[in-house]
């Protein structure tokens, strides 16, 4: 089974997001960057598969040089192959992006028209959250596709994959080749381990520099929302609270 | 200007919330024929609802001609319709179906898709300005967008669903698609869910566990007093990373959007991928041991102190 998975390198926010002075950037001075995190456990994913089946995980980012450090962390978690398409430090868009993935994706090992038996997306990007890179690749390799999958059972030829909707299951089954995006809670990411994290560190990683092609969706600039920023009112310390605790609880109308 | 508004149906058959709020979104930049797209049986139709939110044209597509649910085959009803009607804009919810059928049309058509808009206006022939929620909207990105037409998904909280002011005199119409070959081959079979997700979506009172609950052991209390509230336990991504709890509890940007009347997060600092995901929570409660944890600029109100030691209290308090 040979599987690529599309995983994209976004800064690590913790308290707020700041925006760089000419409001086009996150501000990531003071961030690190991991793989967005339904894209981590898509990683996962493909390694259990082919831990169970054989083959081959390469794993494929879209970013500046520095998205390396990315790459190495999927190899790390098992997949075999890495390969970074160099874009710099300007954001690609979703066409762009999708176009570049799915000319990478037909140099894949396998015989199939996407050059892979699947194809692993995140359902949607944790920065950007466009929802449909995973599409368009399907779209531009002619495959059929899942979203927002949080079950998988793949065997040779077919995947079953499943999600939740408006409280009832669907199912779809998708003949191989397929891409499929996952959603965080499909798996529990493993730990790396310290002979992954070695072998990673020393992989080679495959590099190509895809050219951009402008479209029709241009940010013109980034902002925080005004959030209504408040103090929270202090009902007291410890045990010493909960008489004030029960009366507000009563106020709300959610006592028994 | 016409445009063109996915509407989809819940199991009740009602137009669900979410297209409820997209109707009213789309309804704003129409200023002619305002259609929307139904997938069910003609007979069933919400024609009501529809002309209530200003819908001019309802397209019913039957079980006939697409049974069920089947993205790609969704996406060419809208493009057939699109074509057919000159729409200048198309937009769904941006709900897994609703988001997952734009990007299949605007995939099909080589165009844009701007994803959770907030905001719309036309800035010219084909030219849109537009607000679109990133970081599951922790941010904002104006944009422009050039495409005939727009394709658009509309934030769950880009406004409120509101009826027109007055009903539209509404035409409905069958519409028979043509589709192409492999349109059906991706179909999703529908059997009810199991237990979960779904009721910590719609709880009326959710509460809410973090890292400070301190092991899977530490959740009991949390479960009696959210049972108590006739509420459920939602938890932070930590508990779910450390295997504590499943993620189908999650609350946040990964997990799942709660809307309670009371969100009580105990041991949870509040980072903004957690707050994310109850933004639409009516009161939060916090009870935290760190006066400085972030989660005191977010909450309505707080308890400074131990979980363990405030919510054994508290439970005894309430069935006393
Ligand atoms: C792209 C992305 C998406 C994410 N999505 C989500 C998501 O969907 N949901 C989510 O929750 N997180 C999400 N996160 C993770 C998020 O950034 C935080 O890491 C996480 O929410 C922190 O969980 P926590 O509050 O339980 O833990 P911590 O941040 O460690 O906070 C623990 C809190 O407990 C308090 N505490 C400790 N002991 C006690 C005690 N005995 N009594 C009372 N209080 C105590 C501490 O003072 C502290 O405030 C995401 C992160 C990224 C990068
Ligand atoms: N720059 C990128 N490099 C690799 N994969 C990407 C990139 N951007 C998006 N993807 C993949 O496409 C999915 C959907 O992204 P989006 O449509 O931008 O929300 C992500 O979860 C990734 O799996």
């Amino acid at each position: 089974m040979e599987i690529l998975v599309c995983v994209k390198r976004v800064p690590v926010v913790g308290g707020r997001i700041v925006v760089t002075p000419d409001g086009q950037d996150v501000d990531t001075r003071m961030s690190g960057f991991a793989i967005s995190p339904h894209e981590e456990c898509a990683v996962e994913e493909a390694v259990r598969i082919t831990e169970r089946l054989g083959g081959t995980v390469t794993v494929l980012t879209l970013g500046p040089a520095e998205a390396e450090a990315q790459l190495r962390d999927a190899l790390a978690l098992g997949a075999g192959r890495a390969v970074l398409l160099e874009a710099g430090a300007a954001e690609w868009g979703p066409l762009a992006t999708a176009a570049a993935i799915a000319a990478e994706a037909r140099t894949g090992p396998g015989s199939g028209a996407g050059g892979y038996d699947l194809l692993l997306f995140g359902n949607e990007a944790a920065d950007t959250g466009g929802y449909q890179v995973g599409v368009r690749v399907a779209h531009e390799l002619g495959l059929p596709c899942a979203t927002g999958i949080k079950e998988l059972e793949v065997a040779e030829g077919t995947a079953r994959a499943r999600r939740e909707y408006q409280g009832s299951r669907e199912e779809y089954e998708l003949p191989l080749p397929a891409v499929i995006t996952v959603k965080e809670g499909i798996n529990l990411p493993r730990y790396p381990s310290l002979p992954g994290r070695l072998r990673a560190k020393r992989a080679e990683i495959e590099r190509r520099s895809p050219a951009e092609r402008p479209e029709g969706l241009r940010k013109l600039g980034l902002r925080v929302p005004a959030a209504g920023r408040q103090q929270a009112q202090v009902l007291g310390t410890g045990a010493e609270a909960v008489p004030a605790l029960v009366d507000l609880l009563a106020e709300l109308g959610v006592l028994p | 200007m016409t445009a063109l508004c996915l509407a989809e149906l819940g199991p009740d058959g009602a137009v669900t919330d979410a297209s409820l709020r997209a109707l009213t979104f789309a309804r704003g930049l129409a200023d002619g024929e305002f259609a929307a797209v139904v997938f069910g049986d003609a007979a069933g139709v919400p024609g009501e609802t529809l002309a209530g939110y200003g819908v001019t044209g309802a397209y019913v597509v039957e079980p006939g001609s697409v049974p069920g649910y089947a993205p790609v085959a969704w996406a060419r009803v809208l493009a057939g319709l699109a074509a057919e009607l000159g729409a200048d804009v198309v937009t769904a919810a941006a709900t897994d179906r609703g988001s997952e059928v734009m990007a299949h049309l605007g995939a099909q058509a080589a165009v844009p898709v701007a994803a959770n808009c907030t905001a719309a206006q036309r800035s010219g022939p084909g030219t849109w300005r537009l607000t679109r929620q990133r970081w599951a909207g922790l941010l904002l990105e104006d944009a422009e967008l050039a495409a005939e037409p727009a394709l658009l998904t509309v934030a769950a909280d880009a406004v409120a669903a509101a009826a027109a002011a007055a009903p539209a005199a509404l035409a409905v119409h069958v519409h028979e698609p043509e589709l192409a070959d492999g349109d059906l081959r991706v179909r999703a079979g529908e059997s009810p869910a199991g237990a979960g997700g779904a009721s910590l979506a719609s709880a009326r009172v959710v509460v809410g566990g973090g890292r400070g609950v301190g092991g899977p052991d530490g959740f009991a209390p949390l479960e009696e007093l959210a049972e108590a509230l006739g509420g459920v336990l939602g938890v932070s991504r930590v508990v779910t990373g450390e295997g504590w709890r499943p993620h189908r509890q999650q609350v946040g940007q990964t997990g799942t959007r709660i809307t309670p009347e009371l969100y009580l997060a105990c041991g949870i600092s509040g980072a903004i991928q957690h707050m994310a995901g109850c933004q639409g929570a009516r009161h939060i409660v916090a009870i935290n041991t760190d006066p400085g944890a972030p989660i005191m600029s977010r909450a309505g109100y707080a308890v400074i102190g131990d979980l363990h030691e405030v919510i054994p209290a508290l439970l005894a308090a309430i069935r006393a």
